[in-house]
């Protein structure tokens, strides 16, 4: 292939990738943000999102966009209330202890991929895409629905935006975020803002699984790889910064994709992967945001 | 659900545990009724989770029919599943609990071969037979050791060796190879290329997709556009992604014809929406999945005894499709055992060395209900057991065969004689 | 901390000669699991020097483990190194992993250090995918017959394997109670409370913190080659991110920042694993909930817990 369409190809290819992170990304970056917990099991959460989104596609009749939409709104509010459950009866009763969180999580973790295995099986299942467009362009097709991620993405970015910066609920966990105890002097509910914060995060984190299922498959080990690299995005972008998330992203997904043109895939992967390290390592801070 | 409601292991024991109580006996007691316990080393969870559920129920099929059949020289047979979670470090540990705690006269049952790998030295260290279900080339190879075999599928080498033949004649001598950037796609690599040199053909390209890796894009463009073959082969839950993507990748435009191996689509159905460009395209089988016209007489025994329809899905659920070109291997296998155990005169663990011995002696294994693969031929020095090997055509969202090879396609020159080596 | 006097000491070397004594009373399959929980529990002490003594919540280990594994593998295969060789190799090369890892990633602090040394591990795993003909990727290799063998005896048998695997293990855990009470033991411990502080005292927390992490890939090494050498597999798993996660889990299970803790939690995990496994096939479900229960009436590992409420000198 040309260089031209090979190159256009591989920045199509770094959008979706990138999408892809800022989507798996913005609930982390808000846990990991508010909390300051680290959560494990943030991955399952996006995988237990892709897998429901099959149990329902599978279980509404209809047109696949109908179907689609309802798996939409229903896993993400499933497993946010999940999260919510666990957040009350596991990580308050912890008090958060950044060590013992780790543990609890990866604790949780082992109990939901297994669930996963028990309940849903070892196979990885496609989940139909609301709509069946392909673009057919002179050297290459592409998938309308890849498109159409990158956009879901921008679009639950910004709102995510909006609601942090436009209503009470998005002030009040900034504000937890600042300063837990003054937000508490202040007659905050931190208990309540955590239980809702972490809720958020699984939920949007379920709605990534959602959206990327008809791209990727359902499959009960999928949440290992987006939890990763929704942490380096979060590191990179800077804590608690959206922008910064969605700028980490994006220089993620189109080094990855532009990489990949001039190395053999594996030696791409290793490259791309020691270039973020590396920018870590002179950005300790991240790109952007306050200092962690 | 089953799986949380399947009896343990433990429960197995302990429902074998009269038959433990008579194994304590002398050995012509334990020749009356005591069990001969197989360890079966399964991939329940990690990656390998969904050809492991298929290898659980088709050993299980085997075991029934075995059972049913009088058992093993006329003592009733027992299996022992263990979850090694496709882990080399967790496999040599089971095998270690199957052999040494459990009590198992053997193992067998692996199928990822970096399990394989892992474990082999410690069932040498025991000296255990370890019968693998794995298609890789490391027995065969000399890479094990004395007491690891594989009796009941033909390995990589053998299945890529009499591809290149039909490839090169049917649908062209420019190939580029799509494959997982491991063993078993270094297997594919490296053999492949080889045959289809001497066929006449050439790998114009190489491209090895890390294991990691869930979107494939990317890569597509590295097809070079002279390619007229394009031959891949995936494993794992990405499978599915990568032929999808392929084809949205080439579309309705021009496109090289398609070889691949079922392994990219084992467990999947092909007839999946986003599927559709594989029409026309071809596959290498070693059981095909949809059963041919000229299916041989036990098939459809097999085929319900597993409890598969003729499409190669489970009869309780068309959505839940097979692993069908890699599962018939523990059946073979456990027929395999029960022939060598028979010639043997195998009694207990302490004919361990007997029962490899009489494994090695065997050679030709005839069409049967114990194959259903089809005949096959074990070669004692090396280990490893050569069937003939199928092609498949997608007509109509269906698999059908096309092809077959003759078991002498495949077979190579011996790389290693494990029966000079010590036990 | 370092109070008690000669407690530590005492307890320590019963612990050891408790284990000297298991292979005489533990079946033999209990005690090859008994030799795999030691190599397993250096590689967690060593990560107990970073994380629980000096506050480097790592997860990049892993990189280390293989590092220990491979430079120990390696020269035995392709150069038929004995095996005396070829564990001071894999010592050796654990430690200069952990220095060049250090040199970088300790630039970073708190999570950015965690993610760092994951994203190096990775590197660091498909880099060995990568140079497969070598490596042998992720099948990687059987450790030939030859190279398993020291000082006459075959380290692939039950005895000479389980005693190697206790000599490195009392080695790891008597050197580690005793760094841990020197004062430069007490100056990882200061790094970890307060890194600030330690500045004003005139210690340079780059290079106590390098040294700790130096000290703890060595450990790291050790146990990879320990595993290479004594159940005589290489392969590319061991640097993938379950062995990072593996260190750090037992060691927040049995105590972070106690000497006996690694051992422990490599003990109860294990053995937690092998019950479940027999109680049902959904057995990752308990071993989950078990974690979870762990952590919630035990949230400083089973040891610092009784360290806390019991016995105050327990190091």
């Amino acid at each position: 292939m040309a260089f031209g369409p090979f190159l256009l190809l591989a920045l199509m290819e770094g959008l979706v990738t990138a999408a892809v992170l800022a989507l798996a990304a913005s609930g982390l970056s808000l846990v990991f943000g508010v909390m300051r917990v680290v959560n494990v099991a943030h991955g399952e959460f996006y995988m237990l999102g892709a897998v429901l989104a099959w149990v329902v596609t599978t279980m509404i009749p209809g047109p696949p966009a109908l179907a689609f939409v309802a798996a939409l709104l229903i896993a993400p509010l499933i497993v946010a209330t999940l999260a919510a459950l666990a957040d009350g009866l596991i990580l308050k009763r912890l008090a958060y202890d950044p060590e013992a969180t780790i543990v609890a999580t990866i604790g949780l973790l082992y109990m939901i991929q297994q669930a996963a295995l028990s309940l849903y099986g070892p196979n990885a299942n496609p989940v139909r895409a609301p709509f069946e467009w392909r673009i057919q362009l002179p050297w290459f097709g592409y998938s309308g629905y890849k498109l159409f991620v990158v956009l879901a993405a921008l679009a639950v970015l910004l709102a995510l935006w909006l609601f942090m910066t436009r209503t009470k609920a998005g002030l009040i966990m900034r504000a937890t975020q600042v300063d837990r105890t003054t937000a508490c002097a202040f007659g905050i509910n931190v208990d309540r803002v955590y239980m809702s914060t972490f809720a958020l995060g699984a939920g949007l984190a379920a709605l990534a699984g959602v959206l990327v299922v008809p791209i990727q498959q359902a499959h009960y080990l999928m949440g290992g790889d987006p939890l990763l690299l929704s942490f380096i995005v979060v590191i990179i972008g800077g804590l608690g910064s959206l922008r910064g998330t969605l700028i980490a992203a994006l220089v993620i997904g189109l080094s990855d994709g532009v990489i990949s043109m001039f190395f053999t895939p594996t030696l791409a992967k290793i490259l791309a992967t020691l270039l973020v390290a590396m920018v870590l390592v002179f950005r300790p801070q991240g790109l952007f945001g306050a200092k962690a | 659900m089953t799986n949380l409601l399947h009896p343990s292991r433990r429960g197995l024991l302990m429902a074998g545990g009269a038959g433990l109580l008579t194994a304590a006996l002398p050995g012509h007691v334990a020749a009356q009724g005591a069990p001969i316990k197989i360890g079966f080393q399964l991939h329940r969870t990690g990656i390998g989770a969904a050809y492991g559920r298929w290898y659980e129920r088709t050993a299980q099929a085997a075991l029934k029919a075995i059972n049913d059949g009088g058992g093993i020289a006329g003592r009733p047979v027992e299996l022992l599943f263990e979850d090694d979670a496709t882990d080399p470090k967790r496999g040599s540990e089971v095998v270690d609990k199957l052999t040494q705690s459990d009590g198992c006269d053997l193992v067998m049952g692996t199928l990822f071969s970096h399990v394989v790998m892992g474990s082999a030295p410690r069932a040498g260290e025991l000296k255990v037979p370890y019968l693998v279900c794995s298609e890789g080339y490391h027995v065969a190879s000399g890479a094990l050791n004395r007491w690891t075999l594989q009796p009941g599928i033909t390995d990589v080498r053998a299945q890529i060796s009499t591809m290149a033949p039909w490839v090169a004649a049917n649908l062209g001598k420019k190939v580029t190879m799509v494959f997982p950037d491991y063993a078993f796609g270094h297997d594919h690599r490296d053999f492949f290329t080889t045959a289809i040199q001497a066929q006449g053909g050439e790998v114009i390209a190489q491209i090895a997709v890390p294991p990691t890796e869930t979107s494939f894009t990317r890569y597509f463009p590295q097809i070079p556009t002279e390619t007229e073959v394009l031959y891949h082969v995936m494993v794992g839950p990405a499978v599915l992604t990568f032929v999808k993507e392929l084809g949205e990748f080439y579309g309705t435009g021009a496109k090289p014809a398609l070889f691949g191996f079922i392994d990219s689509l084992e467990a999947v159905d092909t007839a999946t929406p986003g599927l559709e460009f594989l029409e026309g395209s071809h596959f290498w089988e070693a059981h095909p999945r949809v059963k041919p016209a000229d299916a041989g007489e036990h098939e459809a025994a097999y085929r319900a005894a597993v409890g598969v329809d003729d499409n190669g899905a489970s009869v309780s659920d068309a959505a839940d499709v097979s692993t069908y070109s890699h599962m018939f291997s523990t059946w073979e296998t456990l027929y395999f055992i029960k022939q060598s155990m028979e010639a043997a005169g195998y009694t207990g663990p302490a004919d361990r060395q007997k029962l490899v011995e009489a494994m090695e002696a065997i050679s030709d294994l005839p069409y049967g209900i114990e194959r259903p693969q089809g005949a096959k031929r074990f070669n004692g020095k090396t280990h490893q057991v050569f069937g003939s090997q199928n092609i498949s055509q997608v007509q109509g969202g269906k698999l059908v065969k096309v092809h077959t090879t003759t078991i002498e396609e495949g077979v190579y020159e011996d790389a290693v004689d494990y029966t000079t080596m010590s036990f | 901390m370092t109070g008690g006097g000669v407690k530590p000491w005492a307890l320590h070397l019963a612990l050891i000669a408790v284990l000297l004594t298991a292979q005489f009373w533990l079946s033999p399959y209990h005690a090859t699991n008994l030799a795999r929980i030691m190599v397993l529990a250096v590689f967690a002490m060593g990560y107990n020097l970073a994380f629980g003594y000096t506050g480097l919540l790592s997860l990049g280990h892993a990189l280390l483990l293989a590092a220990g594994m491979y430079a120990a593998g390696l020269p035995a295969q392709l150069w038929g190194w004995g095996a005396g060789p070829a564990f001071i190799a894999g010592v050796a090369g654990g430690g200069l992993m952990a220095a060049a890892l250090g040199l970088l990633a300790l630039r970073t602090a708190g999570v950015s250090f965690m993610i760092v040394t994951l994203m190096f591990a990775q590197a660091g795993y498909l880099t060995l995918l990568y140079f497969a003909p070598v490596t042998g990727g992720d099948d990687g290799f059987a450790v030939a017959a030859a190279s398993r063998r020291l000082l006459g005896f075959d380290l692939s048998t039950d005895t000479p394997r389980f005693l190697a695997a206790l000599l490195i293990f009392a080695a790891g855990l008597l050197i580690s109670l005793a760094l841990i009470r020197s004062p430069f033991g007490r100056t990882m411990v200061a790094m970890r409370e307060n890194e600030e502080r330690s500045r004003m005292l005139g210690y340079n927390p780059f290079t106590v913190k390098l040294a700790a992490l130096t000290i703890s890939g060595l450990y790291s090494g050790a146990a990879g080659a320990a595993y290479a050498l004594l159940f005589g597999y290489v392969g590319a798993s061991f640097a993938t991110i379950q062995y990072s996660i593996l260190p750090m889990l037992y060691v927040l299970l049995g105590g972070a920042g106690t000497t006996l803790g690694p051992f422990l939690g490599a003990l109860v995990m294990f053995t937690l694993i092998e019950v479940a496994t027999g109680l049902t096939s959904a057995y990752l479900f308990f071993v989950g909930a078990a974690l979870v229960a762990l952590v919630l009436f035990a949230p400083k590992g089973i040891l610092g817990t009784i360290r806390e409420r019991w016995v105050r000198w327990l190091p």
